[in-house]
């Protein structure tokens, strides 16, 4: 996911809004949706969702590619949950009980979990981990933590390059992966070498940014301007929101 | 000479790693020593290239003198001040850019332009003015379209002129550059070359390329046993070098 961030580098609405904005929406948002109980309001969410991402242009394809790991989770809750919860019985699977509060719930699971994933990949991961970190930075999230991931965001390319250089030193003298000792050996080897050269960079690093006058306070450059088009998002969006679960509770009422 | 202002000064400079790898049978367990009873000096205006073998200890001296590494004896002075102490050189290393061997270990943000303005901000510059500064030293090496790329994306040539860039950033006095243009193709090696033949400040580069080094340099030294041989003493080794590549088959710049 992280090897291309393709989502990261197109051209659309969501992408011309100012990421701090995105992730704060992202953040509330799920929260909204996950907090709520109300199933018309749920699934109007997840329409809504889908009006993001394809605001965000990001193809169907995409999306399948990113939710199939959600799906394998959400198989087992259907397999697991609706056999185990109480409620009215509405039919019965070799002497298994299905209740429908289980049905219900594990439908509410499947569209809240889905809602909030394409929430998250309309605005966030429609910009790359660098910049996701700075605004991060920007939303006072403790520095510590943005630097990192925004370190581990630049180093995590160099060390699987390292990685790959000494795994192929090791494939060129014959070294085939076997499930016997000499090849958990080779494996513990090369992970010690790994983390030995890891270190060893961490030390060049620092030492390179102390020449640069670093003296323990970290300063990056402000990129993000909040701009009119960005503000005009968040309200109308938050607008939508708050207007269409009044109208739910209004609807319900009467 | 009008200006001699001396900038770098190592005075009888010995240093072993504590950890040496070398410690081996055939040294009969003693240190071996990287730098032994070293001097060395670079004045205001001086454009000296080194050239010599791996392992030799270049890069150890180059530590040394941005004071990374404690010399085991002997004097660090820069700008005439003898340092010892961390808080010491801290004072005094942004007035000497060195730029490491690894742009990978030089460049630790994703980021270009904020790799380039990490130094100037440090320096106490405003965010506008870092960022002024910063665009400034990319146009200056014609690197400006880079402005907004992801580092680990760059190829090697393009990372070792944008780590050559953040050490220009900090308007350094003097510049230590590591082999600068190891593994690089003959494009972007030119392209060093003329940024480095157009400034106007003291430096100290590293490198295995004869031609290049004698192109940008007004003296080429060496090091052997620890120790840095001045270019009269070293007159013999260069036409040693010209005469080797001579043999192979090569390009000039
Ligand atoms: N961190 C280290 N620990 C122990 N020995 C080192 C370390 N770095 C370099 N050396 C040893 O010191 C010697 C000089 O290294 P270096 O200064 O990197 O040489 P050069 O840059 O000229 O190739 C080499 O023999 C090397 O093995
Ligand atoms: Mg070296």
């Amino acid at each position: 996911m992280i090897e291309n961030e393709e989502l990261a580098f197109k051209d659309s609405l969501i992408h011309k809004i100012n990421p701090c904005i995105r992730i704060l929406l992202a953040v509330l948002l799920s929260f909204w949706v996950a907090l709520s109980t109300d199933f018309k309001f749920i699934s109007g969410c997840f329409v809504l969702a889908f009006v993001f991402v394809f605001l965000a242009s990001i193809t169907p394809n995409d999306i399948f590619k990113r939710l199939k790991p959600l799906f394998v989770f959400l198989l087992m809750i259907w397999i697991l949950l609706p056999l185990t919860f109480e409620g009215d019985m509405v039919f019965t699977v070799f002497s298994f009980d299905i209740s429908r509060q289980g049905i219900e719930y594990c439908a509410m699971i499947t569209i809240k979990s889905i809602t909030i994933i394409l929430f998250f990949m309309s605005f966030v991961a429609t910009m790359t981990i660098g910049v996701m970190g700075h605004a991060m930075q920007k939303l006072n999230v403790p520095q510590k933590f943005v630097f990192l991931l925004l370190m581990t965001y630049r180093y995590i390319f160099v060390i699987g390059e390292e990685y790959q250089k000494l795994f192929r030193a090791a494939k060129i003298r014959g070294f085939v992966s076997k499930t016997n000792i000499h090849s958990y050996k080779t494996y513990a080897y090369l992970a010690g070498m790994l983390f030995v050269r890891a270190s060893m960079r961490a030390k060049r690093v620092h030492q390179a940014m102390i020449c640069r006058g670093f003296n323990g306070q970290f300063h990056t450059i402000d990129k993000f301007s909040l701009d009119k088009l960005s503000i005009i998002f968040f309200i109308i969006v938050l607008l939508f929101m708050t207007i269409y679960q009044w109208l739910i509770v209004k609807v319900l009422i009467f | 000479m009008v200006d001699k202002k001396n900038i770098i000064k190592l005075k009888n400079i010995s240093f072993s790693y504590p950890d040496s790898y070398q410690k081996g049978p055939s040294l009969n367990g003693t240190d071996v020593k990287v730098l032994n009873d070293l001097s060395f000096e670079l004045n205001a205006n001086d454009k000296i290239g080194m050239i010599a073998p791996n392992g030799s200890g270049k890069t150890t001296l180059l530590h040394i003198i941005m004071g990374l590494c404690q010399p085991d004896c002997g004097v660090v002075e820069l700008f005439g001040e003898k340092l010892t102490k961390e808080k010491e050189f801290a004072l005094y290393r942004p007035k000497i850019g060195l730029m490491f061997q690894d742009s990978d270990d030089q460049l630790f943000n994703p980021y270009v332009i904020d790799d380039i303005a990490f130094g100037p901000l440090n320096l106490g510059f405003s965010q506008k003015e870092a960022l002024i500064i910063a665009r400034e030293i990319l146009s200056d090496l014609g690197i400006e379209d880079l402005e907004n790329s992801i580092v680990h994306k760059l190829s090697g040539g393009q990372k070792r002129l944008v780590a050559l860039a953040t050490v220009l950033a900090m308007k350094p006095e003097a510049l230590l550059l590591d082999e600068p243009t190891a593994g690089l193709d003959m494009e972007v090696k030119t392209r060093i070359e003329g940024i480095l033949k157009n400034l106007d400040i003291a430096f100290l580069v590293v490198a295995h390329d004869f031609n290049f080094l004698k192109s940008i340099s007004s003296r080429i030294i060496s090091m052997t046993e620890g120790k840095v041989l001045m270019d009269d003493q070293i007159h013999i080794h260069q036409h040693e070098h010209i005469h080797k590549y001579g043999h192979d088959p090569h390009t000039h710049v």
